[in-house]
């Protein structure tokens, strides 16, 4: 009789969000005809176009993760070892909490403002410096220049998962350390470091799983010609541009599969980290 | 009488306007197990924190081992410290914990697996070298500090509240344990806590602190049974006061209520009619006459407590109460609440306050 | 310390300019619709614009619905769990981290598949059953977001407690909910919902290709076809963003502080 209590959620979750994914993860196996088959698996790796989207959203993903956890790693330690006044730290707290929710079509909008054809840092770079970026080969509509946008969430995601973290270092673990002689280099290479790795990698993998993901943003900057593998399922959803519904499902099967292990792996890495700083 | 090996002359810090330590001074031999005791924010742990080079003075010099460290980084100064909240790196086993002040200095490994076998059997955790932190309890992570601190051989040991963290057993045993051991190694150890019982128990010699200034220096004994003021005589030991009144400063007599007790010597400079608080040690009281008690005090039982091998006692007087303990006679009852009695004590006992 | 305070306030200033320099260029764009002179014509023509009101209403109203059938889904269920079930929590919290694995492409990817015209429940079939499809789809994706709000809330306060008084008073199980439990945790609630409507109000993916009047496929189009009025969308969009944000801040203030009980 308890179970009634949970049933409602555990039919939603099965309706609305298990079910779904099965159908497509199971549609995946199948040919058009309802047989199983592993053809769509393989046509991931032999078509050229997937394998390529696939190729691009992995760099995308991997570069605006690694970035973004760097730069969000070094904001992190300065607002809160930075010897900075405390309303550095509270307000950068709270801008990560809106920046890392400003994703999608909004943000394209902005980064087009900003560093677009007609935008104000390209014109400043223009007039001040006489640096024609555009000229020069520069075009924000670009991987690379998505990698750039795509870190407007993934730092503050980073800040925010990171900063606990580095808070949990004891103040007591650097004088301990100092008292038995290390230099701070030492600490930081024997302790701290060995100490924030899981958190930070797990991190790293969480930014990636979410880049992963994203499309909104993507969608606003380019429209389809960006070819990430969000945009082709896109593209597909739209006007089975694969002319083959099952090589659809696998699309979506692979991007289940990246984001799958790489959740897992977060999930690993946390439960590490917690665990030694109990 | 041994050498000094830790100095501390004329130590000062000042927090902008505020000063938390002021003519600090202090000999310590070698070898030597001194307390630092007082209340929080008394400043000894701030004394302490200079000592290993957390903080900078803003007055005086320290030295170990005659070399003026006062400028040196807590990196330089080859002391060990064991923390409140033990400060174990989590991400290191036992052993590595313990070794990490080898590893720093670059000792060769096989002397460095020789010197924590050797920490680990002296903490009697012989088989935790695999541990983790986090697997460990509050005890065992303060041993393992501990061996961690003394695994370099440091000349100075400095514990900060090393057991305020733990459970009030554990605290009895391991602070006995660290005695020992101190000994065993000989090294010159400052010990800051707040428990007095703590201090009393295992120091050579205590400085109790408050309000930034070392009020009394001395050993237990003479911390307990002369303590110079007023403060150091309520910190430490439970204290029994009587406000009276001198009526004859010339005979040395108080007025207690509406009785006249004689105090001997102890009214230097008191004129009649001075106020003066008269302070006794629950121990050196005893209900009824005894031989060689040369003050009496009469009052009344206000209450009686038979707490089995220890009688507790309070007896009324007027407007003060006095507690005493005695032990349980089987021959003789438990006084009754409400009764007439007489406390009698020795004035030699007797400790003016001013 | 003094050369860290140096490279912590150049890292601080140089993230602070990565932020805000994109804000501040939208919002320049956003002025210069009128040529040679700033002014907010952009936002006049994007207030002005029905389909602006139309789109934005029909997003406000949809993050509504979702932050309701969000509170109706995970208010009894973290409480019941909380209460009778406590071994089940590891997989409750499981499922809900799922819609932060599985994208929300391939999530509504499934419901299109799943629930066409031909399937034994026919959202996509009509219009109001789209919409119906696309607030379960939001409570989805919001999912993870109001049931750690929820459970956080209800762990300060003491759930068995007040459930007996209130049983041994005669209350049953739905009074309990919604006139103890959820007064008890609003604060919470109201956290859970500010996020909801900050995710739902922009969202695009499901909202586009579900083919719904919202407000981001509006804003994806002015993008394609307009130079100005995106960057005052833009704008727009950040504000409501910061304001929700906000408004969770203040609401954190107000929270009860953990009360003393294992759990």
């Amino acid at each position: 009789m308890q179970w009634l209590g949970v049933a409602p959620f555990f039919l939603f979750a099965l309706l609305f969000l298990i079910l779904p994914t099965l159908y497509l993860v199971v549609g995946a196996f199948q040919n058009a005809q309802g047989e199983y088959t592993l053809d769509n698996i393989a046509q991931l790796f032999l078509d050229a176009s997937i394998r390529n989207s696939y190729w691009v959203s992995i760099k995308i993903s991997f570069w605006s993760a690694t970035l973004g956890a760097i730069f969000g790693l070094a904001l992190a330690v300065a607002i809160v070892r930075g010897g900075l006044p405390s309303w550095v730290r509270s307000a950068t707290m709270t801008f990560s909490g809106v920046a890392s929710n400003f994703a999608g079509v909004p943000l394209a909008f902005a980064f087009l403002a900003t560093l677009g054809r007609l935008g104000l840092v390209t014109i400043l770079m223009r007039d001040l410096f006489g640096l024609n970026i555009y000229g020069m080969g520069f075009n924000i509509l670009t991987s690379w220049g998505l990698i750039v946008v795509y870190l407007y969430f993934q730092i503050p995601l980073m800040i925010v998962i990171i900063t606990p973290a580095i808070d949990g270092l004891k103040k007591e673990w650097g004088e301990a350390a100092a008292t038995l002689g290390a230099t701070t280099w030492q600490y930081w290479r024997m302790v701290v470091i060995p100490v924030l790795w899981p958190s930070f990698l797990g991190t790293v993998i969480l930014l990636f799983a979410n880049a992963f993901g994203a499309i909104a943003t993507a969608y606003a900057f380019t429209g389809s010609s960006l070819s990430i593998v969000p945009i082709k399922l896109y593209a597909q959803m739209r006007g089975d541009v694969l002319h083959n519904p099952n090589l659809g499902y696998a699309l979506a099967f692979g991007m289940i599969v990246i984001t799958g292990i790489a959740n897992v792996f977060y999930i690993w890495f946390r439960v590490r980290s917690e665990r030694w700083l109990k | 009488m041994a050498d000094t090996f830790l100095s501390i002359q004329n130590l000062r810090k000042s927090f902008g306007t505020t000063t938390v330590v002021q003519d600090f001074n202090l000999d310590v031999s070698t070898g030597e197990f001194v307390s630092f005791l007082g209340p929080s924010g008394c400043g000894k742990t701030t004394v302490l924190r200079m000592v290993a080079g957390f903080e900078q003075p803003s007055a005086g010099a320290i030295s170990v081992g005659g070399k003026d460290v006062t400028r040196l980084k807590p990196n330089q100064r080859n002391i060990g410290m064991v923390f409140q909240a033990y400060a174990l790196f989590p991400n290191l086993t036992v052993a590595q914990n313990v070794a990490f002040g080898l590893k720093v200095a670059g000792v060769p490994k096989a002397e460095m697996d020789k010197r924590v076998a050797e920490m680990l059997s002296l903490i009697k955790l012989p088989e935790f070298g695999d541990r983790y932190p986090y697997q460990l309890s509050g005890g065992q992570q303060q041993r393992v500090a501990l061996a961690r601190a003394l695994a370099p051989r440091p000349k100075l040991l400095l514990l900060d509240e090393p057991l305020s963290a733990l459970d009030a057993k554990v605290r009895v045993s391991l602070r006995d344990e660290i005695r020992s051991i101190q000994r065993n190694l000989g090294i010159t150890t400052i010990f800051v806590t707040h428990d007095q019982e703590e201090a009393l128990s295992i120091s050579d010699r205590i400085v109790v602190m408050y309000g930034g200034k070392a009020e009394q220096v001395g050993t237990p004994y003479e911390i307990y049974n002369r303590p110079a003021t007023k403060f150091v005589a309520n910190f430490v030991g439970t204290l029994n006061v009587l406000e009276g009144v001198v009526s004859d400063a010339s005979a040395g007599k108080v007025k207690v209520d509406t009785q006249e007790i004689v105090v001997g010597n102890k009214l230097n400079g008191s004129r009649n009619g001075d106020a003066v608080s008269l302070a006794l040690r629950p121990e050196a009281i005893a209900l009824g006459p005894r031989p060689g008690h040369d003050a009496e005090l009469g009052g009344r039982i206000s209450e009686v407590h038979f707490l089995g091998s220890v009688i507790r006692i309070r007896v009324g007087f007027g407007k003060g109460m006095i507690s005493l303990d005695t032990f349980n006679n089987s021959s003789t009852p438990p006084p009754v609440v409400g009764d007439q009695a007489s406390i009698s004590f020795s004035s030699n006992d007797l400790l003016v306050l001013h | 310390m003094r050369s860290g305070r140096f490279w912590a306030w150049v890292t601080f200033v140089l993230g602070a300019c990565y932020f805000f320099i994109p804000l501040i260029a939208t919002f320049e764009f956003s002025l210069r619709m009128k040529r040679g002179e700033y002014s907010f014509e952009a936002y006049k023509v994007v207030f002005g614009d029905p389909r602006f009101q139309a789109t934005f209403t029909y997003s406000a109203v949809v993050a509504v619905l979702t932050i309701i059938l969000g509170v109706l889904i995970v208010v009894p269920t973290a409480y019941w769990i909380r209460l009778r079930m406590p071994q089940l929590r590891p997989v409750v919290e499981f499922v809900t981290l799922l819609p932060l694995i599985i994208p929300a492409i391939v999530i509504v990817f499934g419901y299109i598949r799943m629930y066409g015209s031909s399937s034994p429940l026919p959202f996509l079939a009509t219009a109001r059953g789209t919409d119906a499809l696309l607030v379960i789809g939001y409570a989805t994706l919001a999912l993870p977001y109001m049931y750690r709000a929820v459970d956080t809330g209800l762990r300060t306060i003491d759930v068995r407690t007040l459930t007996e008084a209130a049983q041994i008073l005669g209350a049953g199980w739905t009074t309990i909910v919604a006139r103890i439990i959820l007064p008890n945790v609003l604060i919470s609630v109201l956290s859970g919902a500010f996020l909801t409507f900050a995710i739902v109000i922009g969202e695009f993916t499901l909202a586009s290709l579900l083919n719904r009047p919202a407000f981001g496929p509006y804003m994806q189009l002015i993008g394609a076809n307009r130079a100005y009025e995106p960057a005052a969308l833009a704008i727009i969009a950040f504000i409501i963003t910061w304001g929700c944000m906000s408004v969770i801040q203040v609401l954190a203030r107000f929270a009860p502080k953990s009360a003393n009980q294992p759990n």
